[in-house]
């Protein structure tokens, strides 16, 4: 058979084309439900590391119920108004005491980057923050996601006074006195800056709420609830 | 079949050193070893499934458009092995995630179904592919070694050179900057192809 008429030619696409979108299509229609999970076990991961929780997660036998369970013995998701905006917001209670975790949406260098901030029930110092990205340099910006870069940042303060300041990602050598500033990454200046405008963006959203629940943090005791929105929608 | 379909990509034949095939993604990817071996493992299973699909088809596509029938088989399978590491594995689905797009163009997946798949039996393109894959492979992880250990002072993530070592900590080392750029990936792919080629004096030029 002669294979280079025109006829065969289009033929041939015709089917191949169809073919592979089949294939591809029932490989994306079979798998999407484990994909959908794997999203959001990954997510509530996140939000559990940044409240410092789920360190067994690691050496848990069955990972993804590990997490499933933790999440719900710990987390609660709510909704918050500020600014006019409906936003979400994970409370994190254990012994007693409460966290609040934001969510943190930005760009790096290459595409997206995001994470959780846990703060206390004062919302100014930092209890914990988890980052992660969509495709930054390996061994430059993608060394965001390692705890040597988050964990410079467990004890900063978003506030000076009354002032929202944020935390800056400066370079080097001031990071750990400053309660405002961290130690960028050499190599990942743009995924820094990017981290640094992502905190000051994303955070800036809840400023309206964070003053209209903040208490003076001496007053703060472990059993305090600050105002708690309303999570079962009960009383509605 | 020859058994020197399988063990001339490993050496004599290298992809890299001897073809000087896939550099594009030798550079990229060889940072640190971790995203290296995914990517070796994957491009390994892609140029073995491209080349022994090309190789089936081989007597029914048309001359004219066989480039862009590589291009489609080759494209499909990267997206499914993405789709079903996304599922079953997803955290090194999200190492490899960036490189998908490297591995659709890395030029040994089409150089092996030209030179090899369209004219040969399936099952010896199959193995073709797969030792390509290797060969590519072992050269990528060698790379990112050096790399990693030198440039990060790490290997796989944990850290190799004791931290007091290093200058911040009062000691006397630093980290090589340049081995994380990807120029060093290409000095150090040029010392191997010397390294090979003062063993394998018939690949040298007149």
């Amino acid at each position: 058979m002669d294979t280079n008429k025109n006829l065969y030619t289009v033929i041939y696409s015709i089917i191949m084309v169809v073919v592979v979108a089949v294939v591809l299509a029932l490989a994306a229609y079979l798998l999407k439900d484990r994909q959908q999970r794997n999203i959001e076990i990954e997510t509530k991961d996140m939000i559990l590391r940044s409240a410092g929780l789920a360190s067994q997660a690691e050496s848990a036998a069955d990972y993804a119920s590990y997490i499933e369970g933790e999440y719900d013995k710990y987390i609660t998701d709510t909704t918050v108004t500020s600014g006019g905006e409906s936003l979400p917001l994970h409370i994190s209670r254990k012994d007693g005491e409460s966290f609040y975790i934001l969510p943190l949406r930005g760009t790096g260098l290459w595409g997206p980057i995001w994470g959780y901030i846990t703060l206390m029930n004062d919302f100014n110092t930092v209890h914990g923050i988890v980052f992660d990205h969509k495709g930054e340099t390996p061994g430059l910006g993608a060394e965001i996601k390692t705890s040597e870069f988050s964990d410079q940042f467990k004890g900063k303060k978003l506030f000076e006074g009354t002032n929202f300041v944020s935390v800056l990602v400066v370079k080097g050598g001031t990071g750990a006195i400053d309660p405002h500033k961290v130690d960028a990454i050499s190599g990942g200046t743009i995924t820094s800056k990017g981290v640094e405008d992502m905190l000051k963006s994303s955070i800036s959203k809840y400023l309206e709420y964070f003053n209209s629940n903040k208490i003076n943090p001496a007053e703060v005791s472990d059993s305090t609830f600050i105002n708690l929105p309303d999570t079962t929608g009960q009383n509605k | 079949m020859d058994k020197k379909i399988f063990t001339d990509p490993f050496f004599r034949k290298n992809p890299i050193t001897v073809l000087v095939l896939g550099i594009c993604s030798s550079l990229a990817v060889t940072v640190k070893l971790e995203p290296a071996i995914v990517m070796a493992l994957s491009v390994t299973l892609v140029t073995g499934f491209s080349n022994l699909i090309m190789s089936l088809l081989r007597n029914t596509i048309p001359n004219r458009i066989r480039i862009i029938v590589q291009l489609v088989v080759v494209a499909m399978l990267v997206i499914l092995v993405d789709q079903i590491l996304k599922a079953y594995s997803y955290q090194v689905s999200k190492q490899l995630s960036v490189f998908v797009g490297l591995i659709i163009t890395n030029c040994i997946i089409m150089g092996r179904i030209e030179a090899f798949a369209l004219g040969n039996k399936p099952l010896p393109s199959l193995v073709d592919g797969l030792a390509n894959g290797m060969g590519y492979g072992m050269i990528l992880v060698a790379i990112a070694f050096i790399r990693e250990f030198f440039g990060s002072g790490t290997l796989f993530g944990i850290q190799i050179i004791p931290l007091d070592w290093y200058v911040k900590n009062g000691g006397f080392y630093e980290n090589n900057g340049l081995m994380i750029l990807p120029p060093m990936a290409l000095i150090i792919v040029g010392l191997i192809i010397w390294i090979q080629r003062s063993y394998q004096k018939e690949l040298v030029e007149e």
